[in-house]
């Protein structure tokens, strides 16, 4: 059956271009103005998103655009299913609220000078939502071999934004390491289209054949994805790249860069190649994800300071994210398939990218009110600026899978499908990363909420509406878990 | 064995031998050349795979040739910007050095 541009195929594209866009003419139009054209940009590009999920609602499958109306394998398709519609809402939503947070940290004021600093942020920005767009909505492996690069190029410089020599070496290491990764990619995609002739997915997914060089391909393509969204053991370069930015760059890093390269491998496992995977390979990145989860939590346990812990919380909770490919092999026809593990996996990057953005957003404002975010002196920081540590808290909530949050669905999805597929040890794995989870949590709030024995002097008051910003990021986390009422087909597999 | 066979079996001792650089050495700016040297190898496969791939009587298929130079911009863009991190780092820290102490804060350290 040959595919056409279906009625909102135009809104895939407006969907890439509109932050492009506005970051182009905001280099034209100069800081002040950049920073306008970004607010202006937030709400539409929601809007945008919004309309991709009504259109896709009234498909019967996935919102197609032939870009000049060429069919592949001759043109090149932007395809949104459900799955991409979802990751669409989400970043645009995590967008505008860490934008709202950000005003804060990178305003430039009517009068004032404008500096470098919030002007590449603005930029940068701008450019993550567009490249981000574009893996979600891409349907050919080169195009996402682009938007995957674009993704880089507009992730290192939010590291080193301060410039100090600290983030410069974090934002080489994580170059360098995505590097890596994309040319293990690239190779990929090369061997794929010299063995098939075609790097559209549909097209793909029909030609492909479980033989040696879709195997190399795809452990090629997933070792150099698993690089870029540091899985263990390639997190290295995480935690000093998102611990030391700062919190209006890690939240975007750490909540919406990340999920670009592991939507990727979804793409790759689930849709361009279910049939090649097999059990050993799906077992070993469930394996790694396990790793991920322990030795991620265990070090946040061990931290010192807030956004260090933070960050690797990060490590542990990318480990969930890879859990999903154990879960949805379906042992009886050898072959990946979509089904509660896909819509669990789906829903914890959904809601760990509100509840992460949350949470990287209060330690943010906890450091600038007091001027340092040592977790061992947090005492009365919950009195000093209840909403932040609230938020905080609520974030953690959803991290730890508490219902109704986001991250309680999550699990629950994922538990079942290990309860489902006979896989007992991968419950196991979930529910001890639940516990060490809420022992770091309580590390935490424990001394958030202690009485401090001198009265506490905070440095520099929070504007509210920053704090907002936080709290509603944290409430949607929380909330998320509420959409297994309303519309399970929303999130699982179209 | 053919031409394309044998630039293709070059191509991937290229990778290979850019892959171990990427791992094994220590410094950045080494890693970088490793880095393209890698890049290199994965453009010769693919221009090799181009020759095989190509319909009779046509010399190579074209659409891995027009995917090629976009990849080669692509590898450029980041040489160039890693290039630029570096003498920034340079710029700062008087040295190249990835290895470093870790960031203040990095529990393990203390």
């Amino acid at each position: 059956m040959a595919e056409a541009t279906t009625d909102g195929g135009l809104l895939l594209v407006v969907a890439v271009l509109l932050p492009f866009v506005a970051m182009l003419l905001g280099i034209a139009a100069g800081g002040r103005n950049l920073q306008r054209i970004a607010f202006f940009a937030m709400p539409l590009g929601m809007a945008v998103a919004v309309a991709i999920f009504f259109s896709w609602l009234h498909e019967p499958g996935s919102v197609v655009y032939q870009l000049g109306g060429w069919a592949p394998p001759l043109g090149i398709a932007l395809r949104a299913d459900g799955a991409a519609v979802s990751m669409l809402l989400a970043v645009a939503f995590v967008v505008c609220g860490i934008g709202v947070f950000a005003r804060g940290d990178f305003d430039t004021p009517r009068g004032g000078a404008e500096s470098r600093a919030p002007f590449s942020y603005w930029l940068l920005l701008l450019a993550v939502w567009g490249s981000l767009n574009l893996v979600f909505v891409s349907g050919d492996l080169f195009t996402l071999y682009i938007a995957l690069e674009l993704l880089t190029f507009a992730g290192v410089p939010l590291v080193c934004l301060t410039g100090s020599g600290e983030t410069l070496r974090a934002a080489l290491r994580y170059l360098l390491f995505a590097l890596s990764g994309s040319v293990l990619y690239l190779l990929g995609a090369v061997l794929l289209f010299g063995g098939y002739g075609t790097l559209d997915i549909p097209l793909l997914a029909d030609r492909v054949a479980a033989e040696p060089i879709a195997w190399t391909a795809l452990a090629l393509m997933t070792v150099g994805l698993a690089a870029k969204t540091a899985l263990f053991p390639l997190h290295l370069w995480l935690p000093p790249a998102h611990g030391g930015a700062p919190a209006a760059a890690s939240a975007v890093l750490s909540a919406l860069v990340i999920k670009g390269s592991w939507f990727l491998v979804v793409r790759l496992w689930f849709d361009a190649m279910p049939g090649v995977v097999t059990m050993p390979s799906a077992q070993l990145l469930g394996a790694l994800g396990a790793g991920a989860i322990l030795f991620g939590n265990a070090l946040a346990l061990r931290q010192l300071r807030l956004k260090m812990l933070v960050a690797y919380s990060t490590v542990a909770q990318i480990g969930y994210l890879f859990l999903m490919f154990p879960l949805a092999f379906d042992a009886a026809a050898g072959r990946i398939a979509d089904g509660l593990a896909y819509s669990g996996g789906l829903m914890h990057a959904v809601s760990h990218a509100t509840a992460k953005s949350a949470m990287f957003m209060a330690a943010g404002s906890i450091y600038s009110a007091l001027g340092h975010d040592r977790i061992a002196d947090l005492a009365g920081v919950a009195r000093a600026l209840p909403i932040s540590v609230f938020a905080f808290g609520l974030g953690g909530i959803s991290l730890v899978g508490l219902p109704p949050a986001g991250g309680f669905l999550a699990k629950w999805w994922l538990l079942s499908a290990a309860v489902e597929s006979a896989q007992w040890w991968w419950a196991l794995v979930l529910l001890a990363g639940g516990l060490l989870t809420a022992a770091y949590l309580f590390a935490v709030l424990s001394r958030a909420l202690l009485r401090p024995a001198a009265p506490l002097t905070l440095r520099a008051p929070v504007a509210r509406s920053r704090e907002l910003a936080t709290l509603a990021l944290a409430l949607a986390s929380v909330l998320l878990g509420l959409v297994a009422f309303v519309d399970l087909r929303a999130l699982g597999a179209a | 064995m053919t031409i394309e066979t044998l630039i293709a079996l070059v191509a991937c001792g290229l990778v290979g031998i850019g892959l171990f650089g990427l791992i094994a050495q220590p410094h950045p700016l080494r890693k970088l050349v490793a880095f393209n040297v890698m890049g290199s190898g994965v453009f010769i496969l693919f221009g090799a795979l181009a020759r095989r791939g190509a319909a009779a009587g046509l010399p190579a298929d074209p659409v891995p040739q027009a995917l090629l130079i976009t990849a080669i911009v692509v590898a450029f863009a980041a040489t160039a910007m890693t290039v630029a991190l570096l003498l920034r780092l340079i710029e700062a820290t008087g040295s190249a050095s990835l290895a470093s102490v870790p960031p203040d804060g990095d529990g393990e350290a203390r």
